[in-house]
């Protein structure tokens, strides 16, 4: 980073340098373990907690899904409670929508990001709907598990980020872990609520490992609603979700070395989205850049930035900024690196915020 | 065609004088109400109708097969007639057609009828959940699913006949072959003729049946439905039929057929072929007939009036029943809604 940027920055608030989260003393229930082992155990409490619940998708059963998060799962709880369907989207989850109403609560699993397209119609028109469709009598408590994001080379339509479009829809709420902490908190969250929530699993992360508290309530996880800061900073907020706040997490302890402290705010719920926390950080930060994988034209960075300048107009000293993918198609696993927001592209981002001159 | 097994039990038991009478006294009930919603369309008490007229064999047949104390029906949007037969409050039902609630105001899971669906093939996935919910819970309800001639294209229809087949789930799958799907004759819909034929590419039994005859129809669903409970797997009815009014009451049939074509293609009426069958077999004689007429005549006026007296619903309804677990976007919204509409 240039010196200029570290110019711009205004002294503000106390000094105390940037910090992850983590805290010092690991408790007890905390364990290492990797996001595909997070949802897994998620899962597999969620099935011995509910008799209700049922598992089911294209090869989720004997094979344990092609990225092995429902692993074992079949053998533990049997085939009734978790299985195969035939090859067909729509049928996965135009079956989840009779299963509710005859008080299940399905779990289903879409193989990729991009098979949801198939499946549009009954996501859209019959299960965001068959609440209000019903006045109520008949909840859709439907899970709807979506490996997503890009990032590991796949074929096409693998490497989708569909949460604008979901989030766009009355009646789905919408939520994407960021590490093995949340997965398992946020999954078992997710699969125990009453209303149907499309769980965006960033299939990049899937094989890094993290420190999972176990715990529930305040001593342990937390609250599994709202928004989540996961390094508190003076100068800027980050704002991402899924994969991307890992990267931002590293952007921001570069960027700490050249003395810019850097806030980063996992979002966590796409919809609802938590507006009291983009507010209250970004009154304090007075600077925005938001993060994503989708294209930028109606992304949900477009929300976010409406959502902090109807809160902070006052205090933001800069536009907020959107670092984002770009309007093409998800490209092939030679490209994908130029089209993800990489380090040097939120870095810039952040500069164009920090050197931001009013007119 | 019928490649179902035939039943053992009492589905194929016949049917005694009273349910005979009851049969006709219900398709007089139908043929009234939905000869009557239409002119309500026309005299501006509700703004759209979809009648089923010429259907009330296959829909009242069908209809009287169902076990409301355990199975569940799934329907499109012009199923009045199974709904009636059912026994649904017919108030909460038209209410759809007067613009209240899209779904209707009935209760789903005490009338065991599945919200009102405007998708075409919407609701077929959603019986054969339901039905493998049943062989989850080893339970014996069977579900009933709607669609017609036109739905029959639908990818989804594909998906639930073979999804049911692969899982064995109890489904009757009742396709109402009516001759059109709006302006599109069923020639240049359902390549080789026959919607039941398909079924034995699923490995699952069918009848093509006569969809006019009730006592037909009425048979042919016992026996899918004894089929099915017993464990057997699903069933595909496809009762032909003819819709001899509009899609819609925004439709002009005069566009895509003539009046010739229609009398042709629409044959003997259902309910005056059954009336000339209970007067030739002595079930029923006139007085009768006029009975269940004016019976008829005076549950269209309970409805009318009671569509009529039907209020709008509030607009917080909008917003709290998106949700069990409301947002708190959604209650701004709210707010500003209440704030800024004088009216409320």
């Amino acid at each position: 980073m240039s010196n200029s940027i570290l110019e711009s920055v205004d002294a503000a608030g106390d000094s105390t340098p940037g910090r992850t989260g983590t805290s010092a003393g690991t408790p007890a229930s905390t364990i290492v373990m990797s996001m595909q082992q997070a949802l897994n155990r998620a899962l597999d409490e969620v099935l011995a907690e509910n008799p209700k619940a049922v598992i089911f998708g294209e090869d989720c059963g004997q094979l344990g899904g092609v990225f092995r998060i429902t692993d074992g799962l079949q053998a533990k709880h049997g085939a009734q409670r978790v299985f195969d369907t035939p090859l067909a989207e729509s049928g996965i989850l135009g079956m989840s929508v009779g299963l509710a109403m005859a008080g299940f609560h399905p779990i289903p699993e879409v193989q990729f990001d991009g098979f949801a397209y198939p499946a549009i119609n009954q996501i859209v028109c019959q299960i965001a709907r068959m609440n209000y469709r019903s006045r109520g009598t008949l909840p859709m408590p439907i899970t709807l598990r979506v490996p997503s994001f890009g990032g590991i080379r796949a074929p096409e339509h693998h490497g989708e980020s569909l949460e604008a479009l979901f989030a766009h829809v009355p009646g789905l709420k919408v939520v994407s872990p960021s590490n093995p902490h949340e997965a398992y908190h946020l999954l078992k969250y997710a699969a125990t609520r009453p209303d149907p929530v499309i769980f965006m699993e960033p299939k990049s992360r899937y094989w890094q490992k993290g420190e999972v508290n176990l715990a529930h309530g305040e001593a342990g996880a937390g609250s599994p609603t709202g928004a989540k800061v996961m390094r508190e900073g003076r100068h800027l907020t980050l704002v991402a979700w899924g994969a991307m706040v890992a990267r931002c997490l590293q952007v921001a302890e570069l960027a700490a070395e050249d003395g810019i402290d850097i806030e980063v705010l996992d979002l966590r719920w796409l919809k609802p989205i938590d507006a009291e926390a983009l507010a209250a950080s970004v009154r304090k930060t007075r600077r925005a850049v938001v993060v994503h994988e989708a294209p930028l034209t109606s992304g949900l960075g477009a929300e976010v930035a409406q959502l902090i300048t109807q809160s902070c107009f006052d205090t933001l000293r800069a536009p907020v900024e959107r670092v984002t993918g770009f309007d093409v198609p998800y490209p092939s696993g030679d490209l994908e690196d130029e089209y993800i927001p990489n380090i040097d592209r939120i870095l810039f981002g952040i500069q164009r915020v920090l050197e931001y001159k009013r007119g | 065609m019928d490649t179902l097994p035939v039943a053992s039990g009492g589905a194929a038991d016949p049917l005694t004088p009273a349910q005979l009478r009851e049969l006709y006294s219900l398709m007089v009930a139908v043929r009234h109400l939905d000869r009557s919603a239409i002119a309500w369309q026309r005299q501006g008490i509700i703004p759209g109708y979809a009648p089923e007229l010429g259907q009330e064999a296959a829909q009242v047949g069908s209809g009287y097969a169902v076990d409301t104390t355990r199975d569940f029906v799934f329907p499109t949007y012009r199923e009045m007639g199974v709904a009636r037969t059912m026994g649904v409050d017919m108030v909460a039902y038209m209410s759809t057609h007067k613009a209240t609630w899209h779904g209707g105001l009935y209760d789903p899971l005490k009338s065991r009828l599945a919200p009102i669906q405007a998708v075409v093939a919407g609701s077929v996935l959603h019986a054969v959940g339901w039905a493998h919910g049943q062989t989850l819970d080893q339970k014996d309800g069977v579900a009933m699913t709607y669609f017609g001639d036109g739905a029959s294209s639908q990818g989804d229809v594909h998906e639930a006949l073979n999804f049911a087949a692969v899982m064995k789930a109890p489904v009757v799958f009742f396709v109402q072959n009516n001759g059109w799907a709006i302006s599109v004759p069923t020639e240049r819909q359902v390549a080789g003729g026959s919607v039941a034929a398909r079924a034995a590419g699923y490995g699952m039994p069918a009848l093509q049946i006569d969809g006019d005859d009730v006592v037909a129809v009425l048979g042919a669903t016992r026996r899918a439905f004894a089929h099915a409970r017993a464990g057997n797997g699903p069933v595909l009815i496809e009762a032909m039929t003819y819709r001899r009014g509009p899609h819609s009451t925004s439709d002009d049939p005069g566009r895509y057929r003539t009046l010739d074509e229609e009398r042709d293609g629409a044959g003997a009426d259902p309910l005056e072929r059954f009336r000339q069958r209970l007067l030739a077999d002595g079930i029923a004689d006139e007085a009768f007939f006029a009975e269940a007429l004016a019976a008829a005549k005076a549950e269209e006026e309970q409805i009318r009036t009671g569509i009529q007296a039907l209020a709008s619903r509030p607009g917080t309804e909008m917003f709290d029943l998106v949700f069990q677990e409301t947002t708190p976007a959604l209650q701004a919204q709210a707010a500003n809604w209440r704030e800024e509409s004088e009216h409320v």
